[in-house]
């Protein structure tokens, strides 16, 4: 026997061994191999998500809920599992806590809409970070167009991009109705303290609302631990399909909010003048959902525990610390966000190299990276820049892609001094 | 593939890039226009001096990336001194040019170098940008123009 300490996890080469899981990753772009570094963006689909809209598609395919035949049973107990799948993912309390969204934009913007505008009045104020996807701002500004409320912004101290919590007891007052706050930036890779910022709400009874958009995929979630009154997530940024997301609420917060969209689905009954409302959560499903979304969904968080939600979490955090470590020795890149205890998001300038001519030059050599605003346009203003580049991680991402990333920088930077 | 990149940004490209010429708010100005390209928060604006039908003055501010920095820096070279059917008729010619790569007629001078562009389709707009909003400057217009 040899001495070696066993790791209670497998190490990182067995996650690369994952990769054989996404067919899309096994492809030249441009002549090189794909470096797919624009996870923050959307991520890869496994095999076994594919399969499973594939099955659904072939065997089970039925509208939901109504139906009495066999494959519409079928297709609603597939629906309804993936549901349930949902509120163990996030722990909820009950399947109730969970309703089907197009992603965390429409799951905002259903919040906004519904609890927003039976509960906010003229003066009462919203308070949001800095730090927030437009998708978490301007559902808020739309609102608070509707009511007359106020926004406030919970400061971010610039370019290592925290938030400034020493401002928080100024900030977070009687008057605040919300706090809607990012769980991990999606520009500067801040991991913020939810369960803190949910703890201090609670006890001024104000309302919180986490965006999880970057984080659901990324790191273990617990809704009773961080203790928020809703949270947002998309499933295209966690293995899953695009145009499916979920919005856990609280389940008496949804029974006391008004529906959204009126249509098939969520009703209890229709007379010509007025109806009644179905219970949470298909009070806010008008329509046919999207099923084979759903069940997609439900495979990808499968998948995602069956690879083990802490060992992700853990090679994010090594993939972007070398990451950080390696970038932070290229002469003339601008990192922004923290140093350390960061998401496997980093965002960059070089020299004078705008964004897009980094990125568009990044893809002639196979790297899939991102430039712009990463829609956080009122952050860039704040950190006083028009853009930035930046690489996301996931699972399946190694380094030696991070490796190759930064000599590929190099060769960028040499190309712009030519 | 470096081939290619080469092809997009050229030296002239480069080099307006970093020199940008005619870089400066125009005292004379009696046209403005502003150009936004919402996908990366990028801006320009265009001032022109129009004497009648012709453009007797013309320069530009703004960030933006090396193709629409170079892009609106060539395009007050080439639309100094042109009238305004004159300066249509390049701008139908300069979108040709950036969206298949070639365009009949005449040389087009410095112009040529943003055939390379086409090959990059993301990256149309930021060549033709400057020239929206010189067009929207030489018909007058007051609201910012919009790759979108």
């Amino acid at each position: 026997m040899t001495a070696n300490p066993v790791s209670p996890q497998r190490p990182p080469a067995a996650l690369e061994s994952l990769r054989a899981d996404f067919p899309v990753l096994d492809q030249t772009v441009n002549g090189r191999p794909l470096i797919y570094f624009d996870n923050a963006a959307t991520t890869q689909k496994p095999l076994a998500v594919l399969a499973a809209l594939d099955h659904y598609y072939r065997r089970d395919n039925a509208n939901v809920h109504r139906g009495i035949h066999e494959l519409s049973n079928r297709a609603t107990a597939a629906y309804e599992a993936a549901r349930a799948r949902t509120a163990a993912f996030l722990n909820a309390r009950s399947t109730e806590e969970i309703v089907f969204t197009r992603g965390t934009t429409e799951a905002i913007n259903l919040v906004a809409n519904t609890w927003g505008n039976a509960q906010l009045k003229a003066g009462d104020r919203i308070l949001l970070t800095e730090m927030e996807h437009h998708s978490n701002i301007v559902p808020w500004q739309l609102l608070a167009q509707r009511t007359g409320a106020q926004l406030v912004y919970l400061p971010v101290t610039g370019d290592d991009g925290l938030l400034d919590l020493g401002r928080l007891d100024e900030l977070l007052v009687p008057g605040v109705k919300l706090f809607a706050f990012t769980h991990v930036s999606n520009t500067l890779g801040t991991i913020n303290p939810v369960a803190e910022l949910c703890e201090r709400a609670r006890q001024l009874g104000i309302v919180t609302l986490v965006d999880a958009a970057q984080s659901a995929g990324h790191l273990p979630l617990d809704v009773q631990a961080i203790g928020c009154d809703f949270l947002a997530l998309s499933g295209h940024k966690l293995c899953g399909p695009t145009g499916i997301g979920a919005l856990y609420g609280r389940k008496e917060r949804l029974e006391a909010m008004p529906p959204w969209q009126g249509g098939g689905d969520m009703i209890a009954s229709v007379d010509f003048f007025e109806s009644r409302w179905n219970t949470v959560p298909h009070k806010f499903e008008a329509g046919t959902p999207d099923i084979a979304g759903a069940i997609g969904l439900a495979a990808a968080m499968d998948y995602l525990d069956a690879v083990g939600r802490e060992r992700i979490a853990q090679h994010d955090r090594e993939l972007v610390a070398h990451a950080v470590e390696q970038l932070s020795r290229v002469n003339g890149l601008r990192l922004f966000g923290p140093r350390t205890g960061r998401a496997g998001v980093v965002s960059f300038l070089l020299n004078e190299v705008h964004a897009h001519d980094l990125v568009t030059v990044a893809d002639q050599f196979g790297v899939a990276l991102r430039g712009g605003h990463h829609c956080n346009q009122p952050l860039m203003k704040k950190l006083g820049v028009m853009s930035t580049a930046r690489a996301s991680f996931y699972f399946y991402n190694t380094r030696a892609e991070v490796d190759q990333f930064v000599a590929v920088l190099r060769e960028i930077q040499k190309f712009f001094a030519q | 593939m470096l081939d290619e990149l080469n092809d997009l940004y050229q030296q002239v490209i480069l080099d307006h890039s970093r020199s940008p010429r005619n870089f400066r708010p125009l005292a004379s100005a009696n046209r403005t226009a502003q150009g936004q390209n919402p996908l990366c928060g990028d801006n320009v604006t265009l001032y022109l001096e129009m004497a009648g039908d012709v453009i007797k003055d013309i320069s530009f501010q703004g960030s933006g990336c090396a193709i629409s920095k170079a892009s609106a820096s060539i395009l007050t070279e080439a639309l100094k001194g042109r009238t305004r059917a004159e300066a249509k008729a390049l701008f139908a010619r300069i979108h040709e040019l950036v969206t298949t790569g070639e365009t009949a007629g005449a040389d087009l001078g410095k112009l040529a170098v943003f055939a390379g562009v086409h090959k990059f389709p993301a990256r149309v707009k930021c060549a033709i940008l400057p020239w929206h909003a010189a067009m929207a400057a030489v018909e007058g217009k007051d609201q910012p123009v919009s790759t979108e």
